[in-house]
């Protein structure tokens, strides 16, 4: 293949905007209740393409180093291609996942296809610019999308809640951001990664950056629900979709990871004895109101909302690290969490079903021992959450402690891992309930079942093999995640005068 | 076939699992199929004995496989064993198909979810006694916890199984977090996880100059060991889980592994860590099997009244090992293959017992004797094995532990040794007054009202080996001996002081009053005492 550099920085990017368009323009064609499952398989195959033009990206890459484009605004490299992958495979699982979700339920789901396949637009945009102003259109772009999926069981008043919540809360949180943005340019006259890094050395300003660098943070860390910015999770994971939730709590959270990884560690890196102290403290603050958070939940998802400000802690741990160590376990941990918690959502997804009959945990009662297969995929899923071994959570929790540790903060490591103790309990709550016999042994009344679906089935193999496969042969996805972190690292690419760049395009 | 043996004797019900849960859950497909599966597995355990060395220097391992896994960190698949672990990987493959007959008309409902939850338990106990890379270790030791917790919540007794499933699994699962956080800083020092090299380093205090942090870490350990064994005081799950709990998960419950990681872990890598914390851990044995055995009196339960007898039993081990004397180490490894088969028989019997009368209260049940025969022999026998009657097994292994309590180099081990031996006393009490109210006296109200079926074909099947083995256990203990000697030796030896050598002989020698007695022990020859002169 021979494209343009440009082109090719972003393909993923143009094959998803292409056919989110083509399953816009193509749902009002379809008659109002006919089945919208032909645009779902075609959203699913452009995902698969975006995919597999990451994969093209990646071949080049290894032969001839990043590629830059649209003057340097654009970086592909391993890093983002890891990211670019990952958010495939989540929104590939998604959209298996609720294929069927919407049978009988809602017309209107060919939106929903092309606004996930929009939103993962913004989110591969947000992972391969190096630009603070591309980031955030690709932020724009990947929120809104969210904002209206969260909404998107429209009778529900929870989702109208969760949506409006979600809505105006981001829209400050991106406000933050955009402000950090502005903060920035003026301790040190520019927007791009690699010259602010430059330029940071020798600013006079740097309480200015320092505050630019705070906003970013508040920004960004509203987007992967860190505490103290964590409120709208709960109410905004319980009334939306389980499908989208799985999507929501995965995906847009690793992309937002993607970018503060990069921007923390790449533009801000003359200033990370500041920063890391307070990733650190936020670190700490995330797992434990998490943790202590979901003990008193009842309802499924709250809890696994609340579990999801958790793991962003354990994430957020990964930053206090030695940058090569912090970055790669990062890059792996948020790959293991989508693997685990993408698949949990789906399980709950089959067993609740559009209308959620079973909400609580004492609604799961028994579940597992009326639906084995779901049961045991739930309980695995679980488990690899909570930590243990043979699971990608292991190796997730793993590789960011040994990280932890080796940068020397052994305290926040066992604050960690204290804190996973504390959480299995409430995960064991779950599980235990799933296997406990209902004590209306005969039939537990308020299960509608949904039979599993053959995409369902495949979702949930995929999520399956992922955090297994992560958890027993970790070694290719390391790699990957530690070549991103050099990525990542490496001399940046300083813009010095437009030509340069135009003939270094031309040369590519 | 030595290579891959240990291997395969993992693997064997890991695939029998995965067999049975796509089986079709029909008439008694998933009993066979399991019974089936653990034979064969114990099948392959035997090869272990056979082929077993003799007379190899102390800290090596036989049937070793040691092949790289994840190359960063250095993770490799590593197993191996020693006396140790070997006699431990063939209890535990010798007890599951006893397990499975226990449960065969107990479980008729979701047999397919019991049967394969018990498969995974012997995949991780297997694989727990003999990998030797502390992570795979690790992995099989969390592993441990999951089957069991399952299995109490879906099977468990009464409706408190689903608090004694999550009390079991957060009681284990919170202090292993650090033992994770206490490998990874050992990994750190020394850039491998795998045991050989970390005792070598250990030996040669290469881990770390920092004492306090080396203490800190050898804590970790220690704790997440101490709460699976139980030692008191973190016996607060055994209660709620062994009341739960059905047979065959029971009789796998306690003891095996937290005892095993103690030896293997604790002491290779922390040898004079353990010293140090010696009298306390000796202290704490005597207490626990006084406090046991005490607790176990009061108990109108016979569930209730065995989870405390577990705990007293033991605190014996726990007193034995840490004496660092060769004949209470002996004693106490020998003590934890006698309490998983005495132990294992006692809890059969129960749930014998329960299957007929629907009662583990005491107070409803009595004068069974006359009804049931075999059943009170038996009951019998496995009493007199727990309480240490001469030519069965216990008596070997406890008095092995008392004698080297009393030679232990401890301000107060004659006080120690003397609480001990009141435990003997008081398990005799305890259980021979549960023989009482059971079997004599009286017919209870449930015992009156149920017709009287003695053991059948199934039963004896199951029980048989364990009395044999109690037996052979009593008058043959050198067979076992001989090879586990090795461990004992390796164990008692002294961790050579750090620093500056002085010149004095290390006060953690294990001490005899005998020359001569000292000498056999350690291999040695004696030094011929001086000519008219005893001592």
């Amino acid at each position: 293949m021979n494209l343009n550099g440009n082109t090719l920085a972003l393909l993923p990017e143009g094959i998803l905007t292409i056919a989110g368009v083509v399953v816009m323009m193509a749902e009002p064609m379809l008659k109002p209740g006919a089945s919208r499952k032909a645009l779902g398989w075609l959203a699913i195959f452009a995902t698969a393409l975006a995919g597999a033009a990451s994969i093209v990206q990646l071949r080049v890459v290894d032969q001839s180093g990043r590629i830059m484009a649209f003057s340097n605004s654009i970086q592909v490299d391993p890093f983002s291609i890891f990211f670019h992958l990952l958010i495939a495979s989540v929104v590939i699982v998604t959209l298996l996942a609720s294929l069927d979700y919407f049978e009988g339920h809602a017309d209107h789901a060919g939106e929903y296809f092309a606004l996930v396949l929009f939103g993962s637009v913004g989110m591969m945009l947000m992972t391969c610019s190096v630009e603070l102003l591309m980031v955030f259109v690709g932020l724009e772009i990947s929120s809104i999308s969210t904002y209206i999926l969260a909404g998107f069981r429209k009778g529900n008043a929870r989702g109208v809640e969760s949506s409006v919540k979600y809505f105006l809360l981001g829209s400050f949180a991106t406000a933050f951001f955009l402000y950090g943005i502005a903060m920035a340019f003026g301790a040190t006259g520019s927007t791009s990664i690699a010259a602010i890094a430059q330029k940071l050395g020798t600013t006079a300003t740097p309480t200015l950056a320092l505050l630019a660098l705070g906003m970013i943070v508040i920004g960004l860390g509203f987007k992967v629900s860190a505490a103290p910015f964590h409120v709208w999770t709960p109410d905004v994971y319980q009334g939306a979709p389980a499908p989208i939730v799985g999507l929501m709590s995965t995906a847009p959270k690793a992309a937002a990871f993607a970018v503060l990884l990069r921007i923390t560690f790449a533009g801000f890196a003359p200033f990370e004895h500041r920063w890391a102290s307070l990733m650190w403290v936020i670190a700490a603050l995330s797992m434990t109101v998490g943790n202590l958070g979901a003990l008193k939940q009842t309802n499924v998802k709250r809890m696994l909302a609340y579990s999801s400000i958790a793991h962003a802690g354990y994430l957020l741990a990964a930053f206090t690290a030695l940058p090569q160590n912090g970055i790669a376990a990062a890059a792996f941990y948020t790959a293991a969490y989508s693997a685990m918690n993408v698949g949990a959502f789906v399980v709950i997804t089959q067993i609740t079903g559009y209308v959620e009959h079973t909400r609580t945990i004492e609604d799961f009662t028994g579940v597992a021992l009326r639906r084995p297969w779901l049961g045991a995929l739930l309980t695995f899923f679980l488990l690899s959450l909570i930590g243990i071994p043979f699971t990608g959570g292991f190796f997730g929790k793993f590789y960011v402690f040994s990280a932890v540790i080796g940068g020397g903060h052994w305290l926040l490591a066992v604050v960690g891992l204290l804190n996973s103790g504390v959480a299995c309990f409430y995960y064991l709550r779950l599980l235990v309930a799933m296997y406990a016999r209902h004590p209306h042994e005969s039939g537990n009344d308020k299960a509608v079942y949904t039979k599993l679906t053959p995409a369902a089935g495949l979702a949930l193999a995929a999520c399956a093999a992922g955090t297994l496969i992560l958890g027993m042969m970790p070694g290719r996805v390391l790699n990957l995640a530690n070549r991103g972190a050099a990525a990542v690292l490496a001399e940046p690419v300083v813009e010095q005068d437009p030509t340069a760049v135009l003939m270094d395009d031309t040369r590519r | 076939m030595d290579h891959s043996i240990l291997s395969l004797i993992v693997l064997t019900p890991l695939v029998g699992a995965l067999v049975l849960a796509l089986l079709p859950d029909k008439g008694k497909t998933m009993q066979w199929g399991a019974l089936i599966v653990t034979l064969l597995t114990f099948l392959f355990t035997l090869h272990l004995p056979f082929r077993y060395q003799d007379g190899l220097p102390a800290g090596s391992f036989q049937f070793v496989q040691d092949s790289s896994w994840i190359p960063n960190p250095a993770i490799r698949y590593h197993v191996g064993v020693d006396a140790l672990g070997m006699w431990l990987v063939v209890l535990t493959g010798f007890l599951a198909p006893l397990g499975v007959l226990a449960s065969w008309t107990k479980i008729d409902s979701r047999k397919k979810t019991f049967y394969v939850l018990f498969l995974l338990q012997q995949v991780a106990m297997l694989g727990l006694f003999v990998a030797l890379d502390l992570i795979i270790y690790y992995a099989f030791w969390e592993m441990t916890l999951v089957p069991m917790t399952i299995l109490i919540a879906t099977f468990g007794r009464t409706k408190d199984r689903r608090k004694a499933a999550i009390k079991y699994f957060v009681y284990a699962f919170v202090p292993s977090a650090l033992l994770l956080v206490g490998m990874l800083w050992l990994y750190f020092k020394t850039g491998t996880f795998q045991l050989p090299d970390l005792a070598k380093a250990a030996a040669e205090h290469h881990i770390s100059g920092n004492g306090p942090a080396l203490w800190l870490c050898s804590l970790a350990f220690l704790v997440a060991f101490a709460v699976k064994v139980p030692i008191f005081p973190l016996h607060g799950w055994l209660k709620d889980a062994i009341c739960e709990a059905p047979t065959a998960a029971v009789m796998v419950l306690a003891g095996k592994t937290g005892l095993y990681s103690i030896l293997r872990f604790s002491f290779a890598i922390f040898p004079e860590q353990s010293h140090r914390v010696a009298p306390l851990m000796i202290a704490l044995g005597a207490i626990g099997i006084v406090f046991g055995s005490l607790i176990a009196i009061t108990r109108k339960d016979m569930k209730e009244l065995a989870a405390y007898s577990t705990l007293g039993h033991l605190s014996f081990v726990t007193l034995g090992i840490f004496t660092f004397t060769i004949s209470g180490l002996d004693g106490g490894i020998y003590q934890i293959l006698n309490h998983g088969i005495s132990g294992g028989a006692l809890f059969l019997l129960l749930g014998f017992l329960y299957e007929r009368y629907g009662t583990y209260d005491m107070r409803d049940l009595g004068g069974l004797a006359a009804q049931l025969p075999w059943m009170v022999t038996l009951y019998v026998v496995t009493t007199l094995s727990l309480i240490g009657l001469p030519m069965l097994n216990s008596f070997v292994g406890e008095f092995l532990i008392l004698s080297g309590s009393m030679q232990a180099n401890n301000p107060h081990h004659i006080l120690w040794t003397v609480m001990a031996t009141t435990g003997v006393i008081l398990s005799a009490g305890y259980m021979l007054l549960m023989i009482q109210r059971v079997f004599y006296g009286s017919l209870g109200v449930v015992s009156e009202r149920t017709t009287p079926h003695d053991l059948n074909f199934r039963e004896h099947v199951a029980m048989w080996p364990l009395v044999a083995l109690m037996l052979l256990m009593g008058v043959a203990s050198p067979y076992w001996m001989k090879t586990l000697d090795a461990n004992g030796v390796s164990m008692a030896t002294v961790p050579s002081p750090v620093l500056p050598v002085v010149a004095t002989k290390s006060p953690l020698t294990p001490s005899f009053v005998d020359p001569e007695l000292k000498a056999g022990a350690l291999h040695e020859k004696a030094t011929p005492a001086p000519e008219g002169r005893r001592y």
